[in-house]
């Protein structure tokens, strides 16, 4: 029987990967929004398996809540790398404390 | 019995594909690894029950998120193998904050498993006979209205902000003005000369 533990151990794992991708990929700064996509899904995870099985609709009301912050952080983290990328050619993250001023 | 494989195929690939994310080479590749975690969390949230946000995280994630990943990533044209630089040199900091953030996380839930501090009263407790769908829209549009259109608000915010920061104007280019053309009268292109014989026209 899968019980509630079985939904949090997995979204404990993602969460732990998404921040295990940040380090991973400290250059990179694309996979390090990704990285912070697999975090909120796995924040999502558990608030809608909280959801469930503690039979209450909040934790899916907050899940929706999360979507729509992660889906605002991806356009404007992107947009961002964009001009970024626009002006300097690159997205070296580690050249980012150069933009001083 | 037919749950529990459904959940371990799910929550099997999910993880896998969040390795792969986060590890492979070539972005493209994570982007498409990503995309697989989310279909694969959406089986996990229908098996919840949980069949609105299911199909929203196919619909957002999927559809709009992973999208604009793939749009950005296609679009620059980045050295990746440059990218990779640091990779291995960080690999030990990072396994060992992921060991003592996992290690935690597993503590937490075995303490909750033990058994938790009560959690009172449910907030909106779940019905049944309700379709999932009817129930989240009886209590967003009531108990967290405000809190939807603040959301709302996120949304628009984000979009404007994303215009604004990428539109640039370009110099060296000669756009056609509307309003100038249809603003122009015959007398501002026009003029009468009474022209005497003889004489070359001064233009």
């Amino acid at each position: 029987m899968i019980g509630l533990g079985h939904y949090l151990v997995v979204a404990a794992i993602l969460f732990v990967l998404g921040v295990f991708g940040i380090f991973l990929n400290r250059k990179n700064i694309i996979v390090i929004l990704m990285a912070i996509e697999l975090i909120l899904l796995a924040v999502n995870i558990n608030l809608v398996a909280f959801s469930a099985y503690l039979g209450d609709m909040v934790g899916q009301i907050f899940a929706m809540f999360v979507l729509t912050v992660a889906a605002g952080e991806a356009a404007i983290g992107l947009a961002i790398l964009v001009i970024y990328f626009r002006g300097r050619g690159s997205i070296a993250v580690d050249d980012i404390n150069q933009m001083k001023g | 019995m037919i749950q529990a494989a459904a959940f371990y195929l799910f929550a099997t690939i999910v993880i896998a594909s969040g390795v792969m994310t986060i590890a492979s080479r070539n972005p493209v590749h994570s982007v498409l690894w990503l995309i697989l975690a989310f279909f694969n969390a959406a089986g996990l949230m229908l098996l919840l029950g949980a069949e609105f946000i299911a199909m929203l995280l196919v619909i957002v994630y999927v559809g709009a998120v992973a999208v604009l990943f793939l749009f950005v990533v296609m679009m620059l044209d980045v050295d990746f193998a440059e990218m990779r630089a640091g990779f291995a040199k960080y690999l030990p900091f990072g396994t060992l904050l992921a060991i003592v953030l996992l290690a935690e996380i597993v503590f937490a839930i075995a303490a909750w498993n033990a058994g938790s501090i009560a959690t009172g009263v449910r907030a909106a407790p779940t019905n049944a006979a309700v379709p999932n769908i009817e129930a989240l829209g009886t209590v967003l549009y009531t108990r967290y209205l405000y809190i939807f259109e603040g959301a709302g608000l996120v949304l628009l915010v984000a979009m404007i902000g994303a215009i604004v920061l990428t539109q640039r104007t370009r110099s060296g280019v000669r756009p056609q003005n509307v309003s100038a053309q249809v603003r122009r009268r015959p007398e501002d292109a026009t003029r009468n000369v009474n022209q005497p014989v003889g004489q070359g026209v001064e233009l």
